[in-house]
């Protein structure tokens, strides 16, 4: 006769071993490798799907229905399926689509300017000179600093009464902050001084992997700097360029901390469209508007990635 | 075997931690309460937004601590998120707060989402509804307005109101000029179109200023914060010309949102806003106070509750030649003659999901006492209880509190229906288009917000 029995019969087990002829064959229940990963996973899962997958099919539900989330759920009123109706709302909308245009220029612009600079500061930190250590320091200082910091800094600096943009420039007592005719440029400028030091560390982190010897051939071959800038040194970094690029479009189209600091969310505000979003979804709480909004930016992020991406990856091979 | 041992290991350390955290949780509970009066471990909070009055509100409460033992702690919100904050909140039935003072717009939102507790029993039993102005009991209690339901106590009645420089007002000099251009006497506004007169006449004006080299402007008025600020001030000259937001009763909005009264009344705020120092377009209390403070303007409107920086030499050095005037009247586009300003201030609600509603309701009752509201008048806080408002004591207690006294007679309020915040936004949206931004006219922007308006009722029922 075979029994099995567990660790938790250990007294029935003394009791069996009195009697000679049984033979005991004992079992430990051990957790297996993979359930122990598994319960070691769970409590991540669990968050994982509670704060970020339900919200995400939550909102998607929402995007196609009319819902605000200010009054009491009454499933059929409050939500209200309305099929598209938001997407098409926003789509055939000429405000939305002059915040679509504002967000695309201001994408624009302070991609193109921290690309440029970002690029330009990390050539010129290739030279050898004094104090080298220290102004890398400080061009990576703005970098560092809360985005929402920054904005209510140069919020300050923009003060057309006494702030010290105007006065540097020896602009008069020109409005930075609520002339919707400038404010937009008012906060490329400062996107720019904020994550041009970003572009720049990529940059001299690529700029330091490209061979020396490729540049030593090409000086025996009496090849011009401009050759070697052209041939050598923008195919070797241009990986790492499209890189900072992603994160950059990517960072500028949500941008939202820094018009929020610097221009605060009024009528006069640019009319961007994460502060849109914020707007409709939190001022005004249209709930299923702003998760449509929402939607359409997360698609056109996705869409604008995807196509860098492909430019990457050739761009390794 | 080693694995085993591992999580052996594990599960003992986790074991010992959640063990000894019970058991120092408890043991500091313990110690408290062996030092302390058991009746001081009560407290209630009290949710309300950052501003003077939220201080005084503090160390008044203080007294009632003394009294009862039960703490108050006074939570402040920036005022740019404070109503969004408290909204959240009580959309996640939160029990963070037992009192809300919640802004006069949003009692129909909280009332309808039965975020606020119904207090009308209470008030009548209380006594609230006789001893305290009619005024500040529809605006900041009551809801739907008329209906004889209460879901607030007041708590701090505010409006819109002015302070001007004496000094400057005064000079032999700038009274002679203005005379000479105006052909009447530069004197304290009588009408809002003297005040534009006054604003048009310092605009630019040199020798205003302590030091040449800045620029002196000609009011200090708001722009849009994305809030309510732009509203608040459209809203008064509307009134004063003979518009009308729309018929609080049936949400009819078409012929009085843009009426001739109204068209003259955001034309009116578009001339003025021509005489504001540069980068106004945001402008709030702050920026308003500090051009004054600043020296750079001889008059801004504020809410009141913001007046008490301007008296204070510490912050303002203009403060003993500070004036202060309630909104004046004006004649209207039809000839009659009106006087409001637009209100501000709070009542205090008692939230639904509060744990301590015997607590908060303890501390509401004790507000209300006549001798708590004087003193509370005293502090800075600006009473609604009808006895004190009355008493030399409180208009004597400041400069400007018979401008308050004033403003309390003449004050009126926002829609207060749950859609409130999106006929704001969209009010805001149009008119700063054309008063600050410059752009169409002042019957577009109206009937561009009519139609909006009107939507928005449609949409919420209130036409079936």
């Amino acid at each position: 006769m075979v029994c099995k029995i567990t660790r938790g019969n250990m007294n029935m087990q003394r009791k069996i071993d009195k009697k000679p002829d049984v033979d005991i064959e004992v079992h430990y229940h051990y957790m297996k490798d993979k359930t122990l990963m598994r319960l070691f996973i769970l409590p991540t899962l669990i968050l994982l799907i509670g704060i970020n997958v339900f919200p995400l099919i939550w909102s998607l539900f929402l995007s196609f229905a009319d819902y605000t989330a200010k009054m009491s759920n009454v499933w059929g009123k409050n939500p209200k399926m309305i099929g598209v109706a938001n997407y098409t709302r926003i789509l055939s909308d000429p405000d939305m689509w002059d915040k679509f245009i504002t967000t695309a220029k201001y994408v624009i612009m302070s991609v193109a300017g921290e690309m440029i600079l970002g690029f330009g500061l990390a050539l010129l930190l290739q030279l050898e000179f004094k104090g080298k250590g220290l102004i890398l320091t400080l061009l990576v200082l703005p970098m560092t600093m809360s985005p929402v910091i920054v904005g209510l800094m140069w919020r300050l600096f923009y003060n057309p009464n006494w702030g010290i943009f105007n006065y540097l420039l020896g602009l008069g007592r020109i409005d930075w902050i609520s002339d919707p005719s400038r404010n937009l440029y008012s906060i490329v400028i400062a996107d720019i001084w904020m994550w041009t030091p970003f572009v720049m560390l990529l940059s001299i982190a690529g700029l330091s992997a490209v061979p020396k010897y490729l540049y030593e051939a090409a000086e025996i071959d009496r090849a011009s700097w401009w050759f070697k800038f052209t041939r050598i040194t923008i195919p070797m970094i241009y990986p790492i360029l499209m890189l900072a690029l992603i994160f950059r479009l990517i960072e500028a189209f949500k941008i939202f901390d820094l018009p929020m600091g610097i221009t605060g969310r009024g009528a006069m505000a640019p009319p961007l469209l994460a502060m849109h979003l914020y707007n409709v979804s939190f001022v005004t709480w249209n709930t299923s508007y702003g998760a449509s909004i929402g939607y359409i930016m997360l698609i056109m992020v996705i869409a604008i990635t995807l196509i860098l991406i492909k430019y990457l990856n050739k761009a390794r091979q | 075997m080693m694995r085993k041992k591992i999580l052996f290991v594990g599960l003992f350390l986790l074991g010992i931690t959640l063990v000894g955290g019970l058991l120092f949780a408890g043991g500091s509970k313990e110690e408290g309460a062996a030092e302390k009066p058991k009746a001081e471990k009560q407290f209630i909070t009290i949710h309300w937004a950052q501003w003077a009055p939220s201080d005084y509100l503090q160390k008044l409460s203080e007294d009632f601590t003394n009294e009862t033992g039960i703490n108050v702690i006074v939570e402040q919100t920036p005022w740019e998120t404070f109503v969004q904050k408290y909204n959240t909140e009580m959309i996640a039935h939160s029990d963070a707060w037992d009192i809300i003072i919640g802004d006069s717009q949003d009692i129909g939102n909280m009332a309808v989402n039965g975020h606020y507790v119904e207090l009308t029993d209470w008030i009548k039993k209380h006594g609230v509804d006789k001893r305290f102005t009619p005024a500040s009991l529809r605006y900041f209690c009551e809801y739907p307005k008329g209906a004889g339901r209460y879901y607030a106590i007041p708590c701090e009645g505010d409006g819109l109101a002015w302070a001007y420089r004496k000094d400057l007002f005064e000079r032999a000099d700038n009274k002679a000029d203005f005379k000479a251009k105006y052909g009447y006497d530069l004197d304290v506004p009588q009408s809002w179109d003297m005040l534009k007169d006054i604003a048009e006449f310092f605009y630019h004006r040199k020798g205003q200023t302590d030091d040449p080299s800045k620029e002196f402007y000609g009011v200090a008025i708001y722009g849009d914060n994305g809030y309510d600020s732009l509203a608040m001030f459209a809203e008064q000259v509307i009134w004063v010309f003979g518009g009308e937001l729309g018929d609080y009763s049936n949400y009819k909005v078409d012929g009085l949102l843009n009426s001739k009264g109204a068209i003259a009344g955001i034309e009116y705020y578009h001339e003025l806003y021509k005489f504001v120092p540069p980068g106004f377009g945001d402008a709030f209390y702050v920026k308003c106070n500090d051009a004054f403070t600043a020296g750079i303007v001889p008059m801004t409107c504020n809410y009141l509750a913001f007046f008490p920086a301007l008296a204070n030499k510490a912050t303002n050095p203009y403060a003993d030649v500070t004036g202060y005037f309630a909104c004046p009247p004006q004649k209207g586009v039809d000839g009659k003659i009106r006087q409001f300003s637009a209100l501000g201030g709070q009542g205090a609600s008692l939230v639904t999901y509060s744990k301590k509603k015997d607590l908060a309701l303890k501390w509401m009752e004790w507000f209300v006492r006549d001798d708590v509201q004087l003193k509370w008048a005293k502090l800075g806080g600006y009473t609604c209880d009808t006895k004190v408002l009355e008493t030399q004591d409180f208009l004597n207690a400041t400069p400007y509190n018979p401008t308050f006294k004033k403003t309390m007679e003449i004050f009126k309020d926002w829609w207060a229906c749950p859609e409130y915040d999106v006929l704001l936004r969209t009010f805001s949206k149009d008119i700063a288009d054309y008063v600050i931004g410059g752009k169409g006219t002042a019957k577009e922007a109206l009937d561009k917000c009519t139609r909006e308006w009107t939507e928005i009722f449609k949409k919420a029922g209130y036409y079936d």
